[in-house]
């Protein structure tokens, strides 16, 4: 197979699982679980320096800008303008222009902002940003989002921190048939079998934090979810089988010796 | 160092010596990479922290990268 490579804005990838940093019990952790899951690109959180306390360890300390692409988020964001504050900052602070976009709806269910999403997407992309969004699994407003210029649409799969899986597999489908950008489902996967899953029905790559670092191993679910966003892509690309009604012999159904 | 102004630092009234945003990274202590600095909602470029002076009742956000999914 010729190298199939992540291609999302200006940038390139080998990897196809991209990872969060943040529930881990200590950076040391994060670091080590990143270099398992060989993912390139971390998503950061962007938070006021602690003026109290000036000296702690920065996560950027153990997790290397140079060897990852930094994909600073809006997390804990519920309207546009505080979502651009954050980026514009983000951008200042590390050159990154590469963003996630989250604008949630409330606090229970961590459901995006359809409407403050888009708001901020526009002012983003007109600031020329390149914007992968987290959105609801609607195939309608992902396709608003890739016409105002977002580089990536990143469906949820069930509710932030679920570990739910795939509530609707159906919409991720026509999400991805009428996608020209690329589609990154993000949030919801718990476990190896729904990265594999999301990749296998199209997904461009799978966006996954809490599933590792709330793992009993992190390093080890690290490796799984590796391994099932590649099994599930190469799965895709090869194209499954049909489903059938009925049984279909395997072994062919003639020149049986008592024949 | 300027005569000592109270800026709106972070979500809370600070007393501070420094009269710009260059000295107001010294005088807290922390290194100028990796952070970024809003003043008055206005994103301001590492580059002019030197010019950029600071006056009373100044809202400032001094923001760095944690962990986040």
């Amino acid at each position: 197979m010729s190298e199939d490579i992540f291609k999302v804005g200006s940038f390139e990838f080998k990897s196809r699982l991209i990872v969060g940093s943040g529930k881990y019990k200590d950076f040391q952790t994060t670091k080590e679980a990143t270099e398992a899951s060989e993912a390139e690109m971390i998503t950061v959180a962007v938070r006021r320096v602690n003026i109290t306390d000036p000296g702690k360890e920065n996560l950027l300390d153990y997790i290397d800008p140079k060897k990852y692409t930094i994909l600073p988020n809006t997390a804990g964001c519920f309207n546009a303008e505080d979502a651009v504050r954050t980026l514009r900052l983000a951008r200042e602070a590390g050159g990154w222009n590469l963003v996630k976009l989250e604008v949630l709806g409330d606090t229970q269910t961590l459901y995006p902002n359809v409407v403050e999403t888009i708001k901020a997407a526009e002012t983003l992309v007109a600031e020329n940003f390149e914007v992968m969004v987290y959105t609801n699994d609607d195939p309608i407003v992902a396709t608003r989002l890739e016409e105002i210029g977002c580089v990536a649409v990143m469906p949820l799969g069930n509710p932030i921190g679920s570990g739910r899986g795939l509530a609707n597999p159906f919409n991720i489908r026509v999400i991805k048939e009428r996608a020209n950008v690329p589609i990154v489902v993000d949030a919801g996967i718990g476990t190896a079998s729904d990265a594999a899953k999301a990749m296998e029905l199209g997904a461009d790559a799978a966006l996954i934090n809490t599933a590792i670092a709330e793992a009993k191993d992190e390093c080890l679910m690290a490796r799984a979810m590796r391994d099932a966003v590649r099994a599930g892509r190469m799965a895709y690309l090869a194209g499954r089988m049909p489903k059938r009604a009925f049984a279909s012999a395997s072994s062919p159904t003639e020149g049986y010796i008592w024949d | 160092m300027a005569d000592k102004i109270t800026i709106h630092l972070n979500g809370e009234d600070r007393t501070v010596h420094a009269g710009s945003l260059s000295e107001l990274v010294v005088e807290l202590g922390l290194e100028k990479r990796m952070i970024a600095i809003e003043c008055n909602l206005e994103v301001v470029p590492k580059s002019e922290y030197d010019a950029t002076l600071l006056k009373e009742g100044d809202r400032i956000e001094l923001v760095h990268m944690i962990g986040g999914g």
